[in-house]
């Protein structure tokens, strides 16, 4: 499986007082890493691409089809959030099973596959464990395999290693840019913390007041050269 | 392109997911329709009586309703003031717990199993009646009213009150000993102003159902002077047969249950209650001697009044003659017919509450954080609003509306299980709400990713959470239901009695000995459901 182009063109929203408006292309196979204040709507960016909302105008484009009146559900598309990733009475098997049934009616092949997802991420032997029995890192982990057995060739990652400590959380980066390289999907990843977006993106999305303010080459972010709102923001 | 409809459009997918919600409110509506277009169809067939029916002897049961009500309401909270402040100052003493669980047993129990347990204690031929030597008067009227009133709502009143007291936070009361404030002046400063504030709920509420009351006054009112509107209503149908006086009266208590929700509303009361208390412990207050013996004092006449008539209703049960009466066909017939219409009840209550409940989580988050719809308000609190109309007050509707074109009497069960259904609700709700929220919240999203829906939903997502909240307001219901003597007083006759209705009998024809023993029944059925209730609830957290 290989990932596919995320694009999307004056794609606006709004609810309350957010309002958004991003024209924005993400090329197929790279790591992007979505960074920006708070409240300047990057899960509003992964909630329009995932489809939990829905634009009021404008299109969103994964691969070479217009997704923008299609459900979550069919979308080629997983999303890891930071936390509630999991249900809590469901076993780590059950949960990640979810992932190929939404009935849980699991083939042999399903179980085959659910097994090699759970032992890729670190977590044989714990198939039988309730989310509550298990440590943050793991609980991400669990949602990590989910999201390999889905095989859907684009990833979102709402800030999901922010609640782990910084030895666990170099641990799921290293984990994660090993599954990119697997797999190839394309990977969108909010964070705030410029580190995890050096080590892992090829590519950066800035995002301020509900616009993508400045895109372009990790290593142009991270250099001389970087765009100034960009600077403002990590004070630099 | 897809465009978003505006925020008050409703979307195709939201009115699906509402639509067993609105058929719930529609099935309300209907409930509470029917009884009104009873009540003004009849009214307006025979206007001129209607209008007379509006007489002094009218005015007269207004005036001892709400007298008696405002009565009960001192007698009950005042005290209970005292009681919560006692069980507040001393947090941690053995038994504390256990009468805590004692002050929710009334609660739990049936309305006319109280009053028989009243009697048994303080009635002519009640187990006081010896101490007192010959010329015991009983107490029926007024007095009984009063005590079968303050049996129920001071412990009530003591919980809602020592809730208020447990919000204090724990650094005031460090403060408060700090400081060296003696009892007067933590009363005072920390504890007064804390129970000021749910004051006007608390008698508010207790206030309401003492003019709601009518198993009560029923049973223990004595005779012309001592009758209250609920009671009346049953009356002018059941024994004069007046249907003009009946509307009369039914619109006189609507009128004035109305107009005590309003002022309830706005006191900010709920009148929904709660049956669970945390019971929470905090940095122990070390009271004087003095005032330690008086708490004790305070609390042992709590417990011994109520206490006292559940004892009574045990003692007199098991005199009666328990294997002949659990052969009697009639006992027999009754207790399924109890138990069947329960069931029914019950079910339908939780389908209403889990289907407005729904609705109203799909409806508030359709809109985000813009401001709560009508609809959704009527979802919310829609089934708070039959607290306005007493079973008695629907009851009575229905029987002048369906009297000239059926046999109203035919009806009985349908009626039984829909009323029932529907006073239970707002409890149901209570129970169902927080836990279907929360989960709803955390589930929502990853659900709708893993394309999680429909049957699939409610069987892996919804029911694991919500299971033991459900059970819980089933067995609520239950109990409710099994102890009702409302509508089943208008409805019921020889082809269907329940148990409390044949416990009215029973008194009625002084086969004082049955009915102990059909009390005792009733009591522990309720009881049995209540504390099933209260151990689920508490699991689930």
């Amino acid at each position: 499986m290989t990932g596919a182009a995320v694009k999307l063109e004056n794609v606006s929203f709004g609810y309350d007082e957010t309002r958004v408006l991003f024209n924005v292309e993400i090329q197929a196979g790279t790591i992007a890493a979505v960074m920006g204040p708070s409240g300047a709507g990057k899960t509003t960016l992964l909630n329009l691409i995932a489809g939990f909302e829905r634009p009021e105008s404008g299109s969103v484009w994964i691969g070479n089809s217009d997704v923008t009146g299609i459900g979550p559900a069919d979308r080629p598309v997983s999303m890891v959030f930071q936390e509630n990733n999991l249900f809590a009475h469901l076993t780590v098997e059950q949960n990640v099973g979810l992932g190929r049934s939404p009935s849980l009616r699991l083939t042999d092949a399903d179980r085959i596959a659910i097994r090699g997802a759970l032992a890729r991420t670190g977590l044989e032997g714990k198939e039988a464990r309730l989310p509550s029995e298990l440590s943050g890192g793991e609980r991400q982990r669990v949602a990590l395999a989910r999201a390999l057995v889905r095989n859907r060739p684009v990833l979102l990652l709402d800030e999901p290693f922010a609640s782990l400590g910084p030895a666990l959380r170099e641990d799921m980066l290293e984990l994660l840019i090993d599954l990119h390289r697997e797999q190839n999907m394309t990977v969108l990843m909010v964070t705030h913390q410029p580190d995890d977006a050096r080590k892992i993106a090829q590519s950066m999305i800035f995002v301020e007041e509900g616009k993508v303010a400045a895109t372009g080459n990790a290593n142009l972010f991270f250099g001389p050269d970087a765009p100034q709102a960009f600077r403002r923001y990590i004070g630099v | 392109m897809a465009v978003r409809d505006g925020p008050i459009a409703i979307t195709f997918s939201t009115l699906k997911a509402i639509t067993p919600g609105l058929a719930a409110l529609g099935g309300i509506a209907l409930l509470i329709g029917g009884a009104f277009a009873g009540l003004i169809a009849e009214g307006f067939g025979n206007l001129p009586a209607a209008i007379g029916a509006f007489d002094s002897w009218l005015f007269r049961i207004a005036r001892f309703t709400l007298w008696q009500a405002l009565l009960s309401t001192l007698l009950s909270v005042a005290p209970a003031i005292l009681v919560a402040r006692a069980l507040s100052r001393h947090p941690a003493f053995a038994g504390r717990a256990l009468i805590l669980r004692l002050f929710a047993l009334p609660l739990a129990l049936p309305a006319i199993v109280a009053a028989l347990g009243i009697l048994a204690l303080l009635g002519r031929a009640g187990l006081i009646a010896p101490l007192w030597g010959p010329g015991w008067p009983g107490i029926y009227g007024l007095s009984g009213i009063l005590i079968a009133h303050v049996f129920f709502n001071l412990p009530l009143a003591t919980r809602l009150l020592l809730e208020a007291l447990e919000t204090v936070p724990a650094d005031q009361w460090r403060l408060a000993a700090q400081l060296g404030m003696n009892a007067r002046s933590t009363f005072r400063l920390v504890e007064w102003p804390a129970m000021r504030r749910a004051l006007p709920g608390v008698a508010g509420l207790v206030f309401m159902l003492c003019v709601t009351s009518f198993t009560i006054v029923l049973t223990l009112g004595g005779g012309p002077r001592a009758t209250t509107l609920e009671v009346a209503i049953y009356q002018s149908l059941r024994f004069d047969f007046d249907p003009a006086r009946a509307v009369a009266v039914t619109t006189l208590q609507i009128v004035l249950t109305a107009l005590v929700l309003a002022v309830l509303a706005r006191l900010g009361a709920n009148v929904a209650g709660d049956a669970n208390l945390a019971v929470s412990r905090r940095a122990a207050v070390s009271p004087r001697l003095s005032e330690t013996l008086f708490n004790a004092m305070v609390l042992a006449v709590a417990v011994v009044l109520v206490l006292s008539p559940m004892a009574a209703t045990v003692i007199y049960g098991l005199k009666a003659d328990l294997m002949r009466l659990a052969g009697e066909p009639a006992v027999q017939s009754a207790t399924l017919t109890s138990l069947g219409l329960a069931t029914c009840s019950s079910i339908l209550c939780l389908a209403m509450s889990w289907s407005l409940v729904a609705g109203r989580q799909k409806l508030a988050a359709a809109r985000r954080k813009s401001p709560t719809s009508l609809l959704e308000r009527m979802f919310d609190t829609g089934a708070g609003y039959v607290l306005i109309v007493p079973p008695i007050v629907i009851g009575s509707g229905w029987f002048l509306l369906l009297r000239n074109h059926i046999d109203v009497f035919s009806v009985a069960p349908i009626m039984v299980a829909a009323v029932n259904a529907v006073m239970a609700m707002p409890f149901a709700i209570r129970a169902i709400r927080p836990a279907f929220d929360a989960a709803a919240l955390r589930h929502d999203k990853l659900s709708a990713q893993l394309g999680i829906s429909g049957w699939n939903r409610l069987r892996l997502i919804d029911w694991p959470v919500v299971r033991r909240p459900m059970a819980t307001a089933l067995a609520f219901a239950m109990a409710l239901s099994l102890g009702d003597l409302g509508v089943i007083a208008l409805f019921g006759s020889d082809a269907v009695q329940t148990l409390p209705y044949l416990l009215l009998g029973r008194m009625g024809s002084y086969r004082t000995d049955d009915a102990a023993g059909i009390a005792l029944l009733l009591g522990i059925l309720c009881l049995g459901l209540m504390l099933l209730a209260d151990r689920l609830g508490r699991t689930a957290k």
